[in-house]
């Protein structure tokens, strides 16, 4: 599965903003650490504030902070709001679909589809950022046995 | 006069005050009570022989979580070996909460406390099964760390 640009700058910067709740950070700060434009991130965080995920703050340090519930959202909350991931491939939009094959392959299409949606609605912000925070500790304990 | 004795806890218990341990036969009106409001599916009969036959027995977790005196919720498990060639891992195959209750980290010591079993039974690694469409304990599964393993579901349908 691959996901447009877009999406992917959301999901990094409701991530970054999610894990440091109490500080504000600017689209350069969250750019340069996943090495995206700044001016592509600057126009979803501004989806992003328009969805009540992320609020401005303005002046002297300001910039942008999670407004959301790290507990609730999920990654396809945060997918839904830039790409059509909700909707059920529609039969008969491409050659061979209307043959006995193609509907067979759009079975085994969709059923790839279904699980993707599963689990993208299984994962929330908050255990995202748990399962960061567990290979960390992971690589440590390792590192330190060696 | 004793006030009434409800089997609903109404606030979410401090994770502290929850105690985790084996099931006993008292336990099974409020687990059967409590699988009929979170499923809408009373069976009583299905929960009576599941207690038999994972009630205190090797390998086999049958564990309730306690709050303030009122069972309020349960997990069940056991150790599966060489299905499809899997090395010996622990299986949840059930888990209730009382809705009242969510959230409060009663689910996590019910699933630290079957893990432990598993554990201390000598496997390292612990599975399950969900519908595709089970989002509630899907999330919390994934909330414990757990993802998508090397085994995959099948069926169909037997005409």
């Amino acid at each position: 599965m691959r996901l447009q640009k877009a999406t992917r700058c959301a999901l990094f910067a409701v991530l970054e903003l999610a894990g440091q709740p109490d500080r504000q950070l600017s689209a350069t700060d969250i750019a340069e650490r996943y090495g995206i434009s700044s001016n592509h991130l600057a126009k979803v965080l501004r989806d992003l504030g328009r969805a009540g995920l992320v609020e401005s703050v303005r002046g002297a340090g300001g910039g942008y902070r999670f407004a959301g519930n790290a507990r609730r959202l999920t990654l396809f909350d945060v997918i839904a709001l830039f790409e059509d991931v909700d909707a059920a491939r529609p039969m008969g939009r491409e050659p061979g679909d209307h043959t006995e094959n193609g509907q067979a392959l759009r079975l085994v299409l969709q059923e790839i589809d279904d699980i993707a949606r599963a689990t993208l609605r299984s994962i929330t912000i908050d255990t995202m950022l748990k399962t960061t925070q567990w290979r960390r500790d992971r690589a440590a304990r390792a590192e330190t046995v060696r | 006069m004793p006030p009434p004795v409800s089997n609903t806890a109404h606030a979410p218990a401090p994770e502290e005050s929850v105690v985790v341990r084996a099931a006993v036969a008292d336990d099974l009106p409020v687990v059967i009570d409590l699988d009929r409001r979170n499923t809408g599916l009373p069976k009583p009969d299905y929960w009576h022989d599941l207690f038999a036959r994972y009630g205190a027995r090797d390998g086999r977790f049958f564990l309730v979580a306690e709050a303030r005196g009122t069972v309020v919720g349960f997990i069940i498990g056991e150790v599966r070996a060489w299905e499809f060639g899997s090395p010996p891992c622990g299986w949840v195959f059930a888990l209730g909460v009382d809705d009242s209750v969510r959230l409060s980290g009663v689910g996590s010591r019910l699933f630290e406390s079957i893990c432990e079993g598993f554990r201390t039974a000598g496997v390292d690694k612990v599975r399950t099964m969900l519908a595709v469409d089970d989002n509630l304990n899907m999330s919390f599964f994934r909330s414990q760390g757990m993802m998508g393993g090397p085994f995959i579901q099948l069926e169909k349908a037997l005409d």
